[in-house]
């Protein structure tokens, strides 16, 4: 046999018809679905009078619009738009008969935190949702990539997809990380190495020693962020790390069903030989706490670097520079420590798990948040929110000053109550630092949690080495 | 989607030309979450005034035109924004067919796709059955997708082209979805072959 990556292994073990041109049709393990994306969908069902073809491996949650205040299952809360929408998605559950979180349930919250920690998501599976950050779901070594509206009705009638296959990327991590550096600051690194189109076009997969060596929190921060750097899906194969997180979850397999999916799930890597169509390296011990000064995911920096000028860049990315510069009130040449923040926000499906929790809260502990600053704690799951409950966690962030929420999207992008004013400037653990992403003229600096609790407590971008 | 069969209908004549998806469904509607309901406010801006009146003299309010299924239009219609709005609520109208001498790209693909016929046609014969439509209520006409004809109501019998493949389509009620359901003893097979190799998926 010829030797093969991961992606031709999970590829291939879903093609359920190939046709002479190459076009496939791609069988969906997992179909997670939100509010935003799915109710003409679901009408197109409804009008053709189809059935959803698989219902147990359709999965429900509302995310995007939800508020994440108090009271909140009492629709009046949402403006009316968002409203019907969380009410279509409500109906459509229902009546189509897929699994399905409601806001009152505790198992609701951000779609990619949802799936895997209730074990919907396994190793060698594919998953799709209409949402980009599907992606996610590739720290299983699972092809996870987002959909479009007509795809999720398409998914839902017939359970596939029409796709052809994309090229093989190797992303490798070397060596280990220096203390203070986490997941994010590798992925935001990638991205500001590989820039926000290096991906374009291909599967990328996410491997060596600072991969091995990272959770199942971490490894879902890198691949979340794979479409950010152009990429519609990242990987990272599955290892016993990966296995022990999935043993005991809800709806992964049990007993000899388990034993059967271990062992298909130890073949799931990529062949010594396997051809790469681009492989990008860099070593982990270069890597540091990094933040992003501008309007794109690939404007990443260390902190202990200084705000570029336009002339720094080439092509385009000069008149692209100077207008993030302008939108991000920033000056050439003033270091990224000196940037004074208002806002912090530390949750979303890149950040929001529990290990994320546990990180910023060991930076706040026993401190206060700066006066005057805003600063939340939205964890990505009612789950998450319970465990750090009893962790103390949240009395750390609480006592500290942060708000504490309940689960959603929340300040990831202005959908919801919880949004940027014009000017304001935000550390977030979020995951795109477009304009007007998280409010109108609203100004994001893309940070790992901890350094997100950094700045909470000093009001300025800080390298949380120096804490 | 519905099996497109051969019919007989009332036709609308629509003379104006350049007729826009804007002004077959404004803005103001575009933040529903369905697809259905729309056919109420088709060519809301024309059909009624501020206070939501009917204006009596837009053709689809005269009382002979209230239950049209084919529209006989002017050049270019579905120009402008490619909202898929547009061909849903003229669908959900009750529009099956819409005649005219072009089409705006766009719009002609996004018919297809929710089972509605446009059909181009030569001036002079969209001038027949414009003045065929004229006529009101008492000039149904026939359209016979298979045999490509519309027979108007003096029994005049009119031949147009389509694509063969959206022939196929609209005939056997195929839309993307529906072709991927042709292949469900595909997907059948590879679904049985799973539940083997894979039991816990
Ligand atoms: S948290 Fe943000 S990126 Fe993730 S699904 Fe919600 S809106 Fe999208």
């Amino acid at each position: 046999m010829s030797p093969k990556t991961l992606y031709d292994k999970i590829w291939d073990a879903h093609v359920a018809q190939e046709a002479e041109d190459g076009t496939c049709l791609l069988y969906i393990d997992r179909h997670l679905v939100h509010e935003v994306t799915s109710p003409q969908a679901f009408e197109g069902l409804r009008m053709s009078g189809r059935k959803v073809h698989a219902p147990d491996k359709t999965i429900a949650v509302p995310d995007h619009n939800v508020p994440t205040t108090a009271g909140r299952e009492n629709p009046d809360q949402m403006p009316e738009d968002s409203r019907i929408q969380v009410a279509a998605l409500d109906t459509n559950a229902r009546e189509f008969g897929v699994h399905y979180y409601p806001v009152t349930d505790i198992r609701q919250g951000i779609v990619h935190i949802v799936g895997p920690e209730n074990g919907w998501t396994l190793p060698g599976m594919t998953v799709v949702c209409g949402d980009s950050h599907t992606a996610t779901h590739g720290a299983f070594g699972s092809l996870a990539h987002g959909i479009g509206t007509s795809e999720v009705e398409h998914v839902l009638a017939t359970q596939t997809l029409i796709q052809k296959k994309s090229k093989n990327m190797k992303v490798e991590i070397t060596g280990k990380l220096s203390p203070g550096v986490t997941a994010k600051d590798v992925v935001l690194t990638i991205i500001g190495e590989t820039g926000t189109g290096g991906g374009t076009g291909y599967v990328i997969e996410y491997c060596g020693e600072a991969i091995r060596n990272l959770s199942m929190e971490g490894r879902m921060t890198i691949c979340n962020m794979a479409i950010e750097g152009g990429a519609r899906a990242g990987l990272i194969a599955p290892d016993e790390t990966t296995f022990e997180y999935v043993k005991g979850r809800p709806h992964a397999p049990k007993g000899a069903q388990w034993e059967a999916a271990v062992n298909w799930w130890k073949t799931l890597y990529s062949d010594d030989d396997a051809h790469w169509d681009k492989v990008v390296t860099i070593r982990g011990e270069d890597i540091a706490p990094t933040v992003t000064w501008g309007t794109s995911p690939e404007d990443a920096l260390p902190i202990t670097a200084t705000v570029p000028a336009p002339e720094d860049f080439t092509g385009g990315k000069v008149e692209a520079a100077r207008r993030s510069l302008d939108y991000m009130g920033l000056t050439p040449g003033m270091k990224l420590s000196d940037i004074e923040i208002d806002t912090v926000f530390i949750g979303s499906c890149t950040n929001g798990r529990i290990e994320d929790l546990r990180a910023a809260a060991e930076i706040v502990k026993g401190k206060k948040i700066k006066d005057g600053m805003r600063a939340m704690v939205v964890p990505g799951s009612g789950l998450v929110r319970a465990q750090a409950e009893e962790e103390g966690l949240a009395d750390i962030f609480k006592d500290a000053g942060f708000e504490w929420r309940l689960a959603g999207c929340s300040m990831c992008l202005a959908m919801n109550p919880d949004q940027l004013s014009e000017g304001e400037r935000c550390a977030s653990t979020s995951n795109r630092n477009f304009e007007g992403r998280q409010g109108f003229k609203g100004r994001t600096h893309l940070v790992s949690p901890a350094m997100a609790a950094a700045a909470a407590v000093t009001g300025k971008l800080t390298d949380v080495r120096e804490l | 989607m519905e099996k497109f069969e051969t019919f007989t209908g009332i036709a609308a004549p629509m003379p104006l030309v350049n007729i826009d998806t804007d002004m077959i469904i404004p803005k103001q509607f575009l933040k529903t979450i369905k697809r259905s309901g729309l056919g109420v406010h088709a060519f809301d801006e024309m059909r009624f005034d501020r206070e939501g009146n009917e204006v009596p003299d837009f053709v689809l309010n005269k009382p002979a035109y209230r239950e049209s299924s084919i529209l006989v239009a002017g050049d270019n219609f579905g120009c402008g924004s490619s909202r898929e709005h547009a061909p849903w609520a003229l669908a959900d109208f009750g529009i099956k067919v819409v005649v005219s001498t072009s089409f705006a790209d766009i719009f002609f693909n996004n018919c297809f796709k929710n089972g509605m016929l446009p059909i181009v046609l030569p001036q002079e014969q969209v001038d027949l059955l414009m003045s065929d439509a004229e006529k009101g209520e008492n000039a149904r006409m026939t359209v016979d997708l298979e045999a490509q004809e519309i027979t108007t109501s003096e029994g005049e019998v009119i031949k147009f082209d389509v694509d063969p493949f959206r022939k196929h389509c609209l005939l056997n009620g195929l839309d993307d979805i529906g072709l991927t359901l042709e292949k469900a003893d595909a997907i059948k097979s590879y679904e049985e072959r799973v539940a083997q190799e894979r039991p816990w998926v």
